[in-house]
Parts: structure tokens; C-alpha cells; sequence
């Protein structure tokens, strides 16, 4: 569904994408893994659109993503959900203007009927009555709900996760990895998710691709990757400090 | 030396670039404020941020500065005998010079540093970010409202630190200074023309432009989480301060 061919992307003097590959399924759940700083984020911003590559090529349906004209784009996006790291509500409106705001911009939809989707999709991510509460009212992990809940308002095809269980407790993982892996499931959507939380991946992963500097070095199914005996996979799944990968 | 040199040449480096990036920035949010959907709601709130929550700052300031005016032109004209003299030096120094000045700097202190800090946390939150991925231009919701609305307010605002300056002049010097309400009010009527109140208007629009305009470039380019916020909000008072006073002086040159 999705290509990434050859990504490099460089800050400066710091390379940060050495020419990333990898392949994106439809209809599945692929988590991208790596240690904090390898890139993970650098690279679903160019997914959708936030960075743009040096060099090589990120492809969707046959159509070029990074050499698409901005109108031709926002097309695009309408078709993408994104899950920000730190959900990103909007601090000036309610639960209901944050979730409803992508149906305002983009469907004739009327307040009456916006509010319904809103409450269904709500729901959907397990809140009610929330409708009318501010993100500052919100918890973190209400917050991640709701930040999901306006990433699937537009039924998009498909969804990227930046670090989902970031700051949350290892039962709240869990409960986000649980709604993930529900909310996919029912709407049969891609996914895609940077992460380095070990327990969600091999929960939720159809697929696991490992970034190290600047690179996919591993990829393949949670059982494949726990097989795999690429001594940096190990380290990192095993979480040790002590390995190739080297502690700064 | 040559390290000296670099130095220089990176600062003026970087001063090409942000004046670059604001020109560009400038340029998209004029082509933006054409495309439709037009949004009033977002423009109208932006006005009423602008506008109406700066009215008191605006009449306070407008209102003392008339008084002040009339006390100090007073002293100095009754040495020549020319006490009939005040309510024209305070209307026209209101209309063409402090009221445009003065109400500039202060919606830039009020507003245009809520302006950059709020869009400066929107920035560091993901905010911008999230505005992009849901399809929606950042530079049309967020920017072309607030510089439309700066645009907009300043001169009204200027019209209403223009009006109370006169009549806190006109309390000074009638009411305390004891000169004569028709002579004070005669003398201005034949003094101020309508030039004098239109190139004030020409300079607050231009001040609108300025404050909104770098209030929301240092915003919107903000890094550096709550730190970078902080700095971009003191940048761009500072810079939009300094910028209304130059230009002031720019646009006085030029319509004199």
C-alpha cells in the first residue's frame, strides 16, 4: 500500500535517514521500532507529509507522495488519521470541537449530524460524555482517546501513531495497545506506529521493522523478530544496555 | 578576525532568512486570505481579540496621553501668548503622530505577544502539525485571521485613541487650564484637516500589518519548547516595537 524507497534525510551534518526501506501492507498493523533519537519520528513525518526527503521516494497507490503538488496532497490526507505523541488536542475548543474539526473543514455535514459522528467515534474509543469538556479537564490517556478519536473521524484508510503509550503506565499501554488493536480490527484499517515500547509492539505488530542509524535493519512478524538473532534487535528487545548498540 | 568576520556574516545571514521567510509568509497569507472557504468566525474572533479586548489599554493611554499633551503644550505656548493654540497641538500630535504610536506599541505588548505566544505553544504541542495532516493550511487558519484582523483594528483603534486624547486634552485645558471652550474647540476645528487624520490612519494600518505580520512568523517558526515560546514572544515585541517606530519615521518622510 505504501513504499518508502531509498529515504534519506539529513539536519545539517546529522544524517538521520541513510536510505530507508520498507513496504507498508494494507489492512495491517506495521510498528516501526528503535531506540529514542533514530529517527522514528523524522520518518512518519515524511509519511505524511511534514518533512520532505533529500532523496528517494515514499509511494501510495502508484502515486508519488513526495512529489505531489500541496492541492493534489491535502487530497491525500484526507485519507490519513494521525495519533500525535502528545495527542495535540486543540487547547481552544471542547472534546467534541477538537473531534468534529476535521468534518468541519472537509464535509457539509450539519452541526446536529457532526455531533452524532463525533459521540460515535467517542464512544467507539471507549468515552462518554466528554463532549463538552477541554483538554485541560482531560487525563493523558483520555487525552491519547480523544486524540484517536479525531485521527478516525474521517474513516481514514489509514492511521499513523507517534509513540501512543509515550507517559503512560504500563496498565494504560496495555488498555491503549487493547484499543488499538479493537479499533483496527473493526475498522480494518492501516496502521502504522512508531514506538519503542516492546510490550505493545509484539502485542498489537502484524508486522515489526527495526530503524538503526538511519536504516531498516530487521523486519518481519513479532515471531520472526523474536527469533531473529541480529544482536542489535536482541539488545533492543531484550532492553539491555549492555551490546552493538552503544549507551550515550 | 576572520572568526569576527564569520560572526558577521552570519548574522546578516540570518537576518536575509527571516526576512525571507517573513516576506513568504506575508505573500502565501494574502493569496490564502482570497481562497475560499473565507473564515469569518476565525477572522471576527481574531478582531474581537484585537480590537475590542485592547479598548481599554487603548483609552487609557490615549486619554492621559491628550491630558499630558495639553498640560505641556500650555506651559510652553503661554510664553508667547498662544494659549489658544493647545487644542490644535493636541489634536494634530494625536492624529498624526501619538495616537498611530502610541496605540501601535501598545496592542503590540498586549496583542501581538499573546499572538506568538499562542501560536508559539501551538507549535511546540503539535498543534500546526496536527492542523497540516488534517488537511487544513496552517498559514490560512491560524495566520491570514490575525493579520486581517490587526490590519482592520489598529485604525480603529487609532480613531478611538485619536478621539479620547482630544477630549482629555480638551478636560486639561478648558476644564483645569481655564482657556476658552469655544477658542479651544474654534482653533482645532480650523487647525486639524482631514489629511492629518488620514496619514494617521495610513500608519496604523501599516502597524496592524507590522505587529500581526511578525507576531505570527515568530510564533508559527517557534522551537524550543516553553524556552522558545518565552523568546518568541520578547522577539517579536522588540522587533514589531522598533519596526512601528522606523517605519513611523518612513511613513511621516513620506507623507509630509
Amino acid at each position: 500500500m505504501i513504499k518508502i524507497i531509498d529515504l534519506k534525510k539529513s539536519f545539517g551534518a546529522k544524517k538521520v535517514l541513510d536510505g530507508v526501506n520498507l513496504e507498508i501492507e494494507k489492512g495491517k498493523i506495521t510498528v516501526i521500532i528503535g531506540r529514542s533519537g533514530e529517527g522514528k519520528s523524522v520518518l512518519i513525518k515524511h509519511i505524511i507529509g511534514l518533512l520532505r526527503p533529500d532523496s528517494g521516494k515514499i509511494i501510495f497507490e502508484d502515486m508519488e507522495l513526495t512529489a505531489m503538488k500541496e492541492r493534489d496532497f491535502n487530497e491525500v490526507l484526507k485519507r490519513f488519521g494521525m495519533l500525535f505523541q502528545s495527542a495535540a488536542l486543540f487547547d481552544s475548543m471542547t472534546v467534541a470541537g477538537n473531534v468534529g474539526f476535521p468534518l468541519k473543514e472537509h464535509t457539509d455535514l450539519n452541526d446536529e449530524d457532526i455531533l452524532k459522528t463525533v459521540k460515535e467515534k467517542l464512544r467507539r474509543v471507549g468515552l462518554v460524555d466528554v463532549e463538552d469538556m477541554t483538554p485541560a479537564e482531560l487525563s493523558g490517556g483520555m487525552k491519547k482517546r480523544v486524540g484517536l478519536a479525531r485521527a478516525i473521524v474521517m474513516d481514514p484508510e489509514i492511521v499513523l501513531f507517534d509513540e501512543p503509550t509515550t507517559g503512560q503506565d504500563p496498565i494504560m499501554s496495555d488498555s491503549v495497545a487493547d484499543l488499538i488493536l479493537e479499533t483496527q480490527r473493526a475498522l480494518k484499517t492501516t496502521y502504522i506506529i512508531i514506538s519503542h515500547d516492546i510490550a505493545l509492539t509484539l502485542k498489537v505488530a502484524d508486522k515489526v521493522a527495526m530503524l538503526h542509524e538511519g536504516r531498516i535493519i530487521e523486519e518481519g512478524t513479532p515471531e520472526e523478530m523474536r527469533r531473529n538473532p541480529n544482536p542489535i534487535l536482541r539488545q533492543f528487545l531484550e532492553g539491555r544496555a549492555s551490546g552493538p548498540i552503544k549507551v550515550y | 578576525m576572520k572568526a569576527y568576520l564569520e560572526s558577521i556574516g552570519r548574522s546578516a545571514e540570518a537576518f536575509v532568512a527571516t526576512v525571507g521567510s517573513m516576506a513568504l509568509m506575508f505573500f502565501q497569507a494574502v493569496m490564502y486570505a482570497f481562497v475560499p472557504p473565507i473564515k469569518f468566525r476565525n477572522i471576527f474572533k481574531q478582531m474581537e481579540f484585537v480590537g475590542v479586548q485592547s479598548l481599554f489599554v487603548v483609552i487609557l493611554t490615549g486619554t492621559f496621553t491628550g491630558m499630558v499633551l495639553a498640560l505641556q503644550s500650555y506651559n510652553a505656548l503661554k510664553r508667547f501668548g498662544a494659549e489658544s493654540l493647545v487644542g490644535p497641538s493636541v489634536a494634530l500630535s494625536m492624529a498624526r503622530e501619538l495616537g498611530p504610536v502610541l496605540s501601535g506599541l501598545m496592542v503590540t505588548g498586549r496583542a501581538g505577544s499573546a499572538m506568538a505566544t499562542e501560536l508559539g505553544t501551538m507549535r511546540v504541542t503539535e498543534q500546526i502539525d496536527a492542523l497540516f495532516t488534517m488537511a487544513v493550511n496552517p498559514v490560512k487558519h491560524l495566520v491570514v485571521p490575525r493579520i486581517i484582523a490587526g490590519v482592520c483594528m489598529f485604525p480603529v483603534l487609532t480613531v478611538i485613541a485619536d478621539f479620547v486624547g482630544v477630549i482629555g486634552g480638551y478636560m486639561v485645558g478648558v476644564k483645569l487650564l481655564g482657556i476658552n471652550a469655544g477658542v479651544y474647540i474654534g482653533r482645532t476645528v480650523d487647525f486639524v484637516q482631514v489629511s492629518d487624520i488620514t496619514t494617521g490612519l495610513t500608519k496604523s494600518l501599516v502597524f496592524g500589518l507590522i505587529t500581526s505580520l511578525v507576531a505570527c512568523y515568530y510564533g508559527y517558526y517557534t522551537m524550543g519548547g516553553a524556552e522558545g515560546v518565552g523568546k518568541s514572544a520578547t522577539s517579536s515585541v522588540v522587533l514589531a516595537s522598533v519596526l512601528i517606530l522606523v517605519s513611523d519615521y518612513l511613513l511621516s518622510s513620506l507623507m509630509s
